[in-house]
């Protein structure tokens, strides 16, 4: 309960900032020695809020469809190629984290080019992934350009997390003659679900990104992605529409967080601040 | 037959290297059927290795470890022992009673069997109240005491703790003292006792074994024969005296080389 209202409290501060200057900004800008510091405060840059809440509820085009439904269904088919990237990705890093936390080798050879491959810019590498033309829908390419970014955070918050043991639990489980798998199952799992949340969780803004970047990048239609550059063409003659797009993509990342959130509820239950019986 | 057998044991780290170590060199040592030994020696001395080595935890650079007959590494995969470290090491993401069920788990008994095992251990320690409890509910003592039930889950013949009480208070490692030979007396296991503490050393000890640094060796092995062990035996003449030839034994003092 206190928690939805320091959401809302936290909508009310951005909308009050976004009204707020565009009431004492300049509509031109603000432009110093030729450089412009402060970015136009006209409607046709910022739109007021109540426009862009009032262009959701109108047509898209002429008799169309109203722009909030086209909004929430570009959402949804997102959603989908997002979850999918992110269940890939989630499942690739998590592989590799155990092949890393097994291996030292593989930690030393592999863990270089998995930090390398976050810094290729993911449009030069969307364009080559859908250049491969496999024979698979637009959206499992988009799903994969998903997951590329999504396994990141994964491999390296899990390998920190399988690591995590002290010693002497690692040689508790040596005493009881267990061998790598079941120290993997019994000790080194468990002990890594810490790490392993907040890892899913940059995962799954990750894979929004991704998402939302491989829509543009390869052209893929009935995107939230796609849909920001198709409206974003009609900036100039209608501004509060693109806004529209860009709302639900950040409701998006939102529901995405929501839900990895909720995987996490049953597995920490027990881990939060518990009270200590002094005997 | 013995309960622990090492002899001619060297243990040498990072051999053939710049820092290469010799943190034991040529220990016997032999421990008898249900005989409780303390090593006792200044950090350094190798009583924590000689107690992995036992463990099968590391292997040793030369000389041999037979645990009740077989060799360290057969008894370790049989879970021929229990043991127990200066933290308690509890899994914090299982209750009381899991963590006690732990070894009788990866030895695949059954659910009710482990359960049943797992309480009773408890109950050995005083803790079946708690059994529901995680870890973090509760003080270094108790989850000492859960490490201890634990080590004893499956009634090993014989028991390795690495200063168990080191991080404890006076009043509560007493008690602990206390509760552990109790523990032991009922269930007739060998024990092998790493401490830094003389006074613990002797009052739990049928023998104290004297240990020093660089290279780490044994100089000393004391019997001890106190009538009782019990808050009487702490006040006892025949206490006081093995405390002083222990003590003596570590600053290196002419050995009466005993038994």
């Amino acid at each position: 309960m206190k928690k939805l209202l320091y959401v809302l409290l936290g909508l009310a501060v951005v909308a009050a900032l976004w009204e707020g200057y565009k009431l004492v900004g300049n509509p031109e800008g603000t432009v110093l020695f030729g450089v412009r510091v402060l970015p136009r405060a006209d409607d046709l840059s910022m739109p007021h809020l109540w426009t862009v809440v009032e262009r959701l509820g109108r047509p898209e085009l002429t008799g169309g469809r109203p722009v909030w439904i086209v909004v929430v269904q570009a959402c949804l088919f997102t959603l989908g190629i997002t979850a999918a990237g992110f269940v890939i990705g989630a499942f690739v890093g998590l592989l590799l984290a155990v092949a890393m936390q097994r291996f030292r080798i593989v930690e030393r050879g592999l863990l270089p080019y998995v930090i390398l491959s976050q810094t290729v810019p993911l449009v030069a590498l969307a364009p080559l992934v859908a250049g491969w033309n496999v024979l698979w829908p637009d959206w499992m390419t988009v799903s994969l350009i998903a997951a590329y970014l999504a396994f990141f955070p994964v491999a390296v918050g899990m390998l920190r997390g399988l690591q995590s043991p002290a010693s002497a639990g690692v040689e508790l489980m040596r005493s009881y003659a267990a061998g790598w798998w079941r120290t993997l199952v019994k000790l080194r799992f468990p002990a890594s679900l810490p790490y392993l949340f907040p890892a899913l969780r940059l995962a799954g803004a990750a894979a929004v990104v991704g998402a939302v970047v491989g829509e543009i990048s390869t052209g893929t239609r009935g995107g939230i992605g796609r849909l920001i550059i198709e409206y974003s063409r009609e900036a100039t003659s209608d501004p509060a529409k693109v806004y529209t797009a860009m709302l639900g993509a950040a409701l998006l990342g939102l529901v995405v967080a929501g839900l990895v959130s909720l995987l996490e509820f049953p597995l920490m239950r027990h881990r939060r601040h518990v009270e200590v019986v002094t005997l | 037959m013995s309960a622990v057998e090492v002899s001619g044991v060297t243990k040498v780290f990072n051999q053939g290297r710049t820092d290469e170590v010799v943190a034991l060199s040529d220990v016997d040592l032999s421990v008898g059927q249900g005989e409780f030994v303390s090593l006792i020696g200044p950090s350094g001395c190798g009583k924590s290795t000689l107690l992995r080595l036992i463990a099968d935890l590391i292997a040793p650079s030369t000389g041999t470890v037979t645990v009740a007959g077989k060799t360290a590494g057969a008894a370790r995969k049989e879970q021929a022992y229990g043991i127990a470290f200066q933290q308690a090491g509890l899994f914090e993401w299982r209750t009381v009673l899991k963590n006690v069920e732990l070894p009788l788990e990866l030895r695949g008994m059954s659910r009710a069997e482990r359960k049943d095992k797992a309480s009773e251990m408890l109950a050995l320690v005083g803790l079946e109240e708690f059994a529901g409890h995680y870890p973090a509910q509760l003080s270094g003592g108790m989850q000492q005491r859960v490490a201890i039930a634990r080590a004893l889950a499956v009634q090993p013949p014989l028991l390795l703790m690495d200063e168990p009480f080191g991080a404890l208070d006076e009043m509560t490692r007493e008690r602990l003292q206390s509760e552990l030979l109790a523990i032991c007396a009922t269930t007739g296991t060998s024990t092998v006792f790493v401490t830094h503490s003389i006074s613990e050393a002797v009052f739990l000890s049928n023998r104290v074994v004297v240990m020093s640094a660089r290279p780490g060796r044994i100089t000393a092995s004391i019997p001890i024969s106190l009538e009782s062990r019990d808050e009487a035996a702490r006040q006892s003449p025949a206490y006081f005296e093995s405390v002083t030839s222990v003590r003596q034994a570590l600053r290196g003092a002419p050995l009466k080389s005993a038994s």
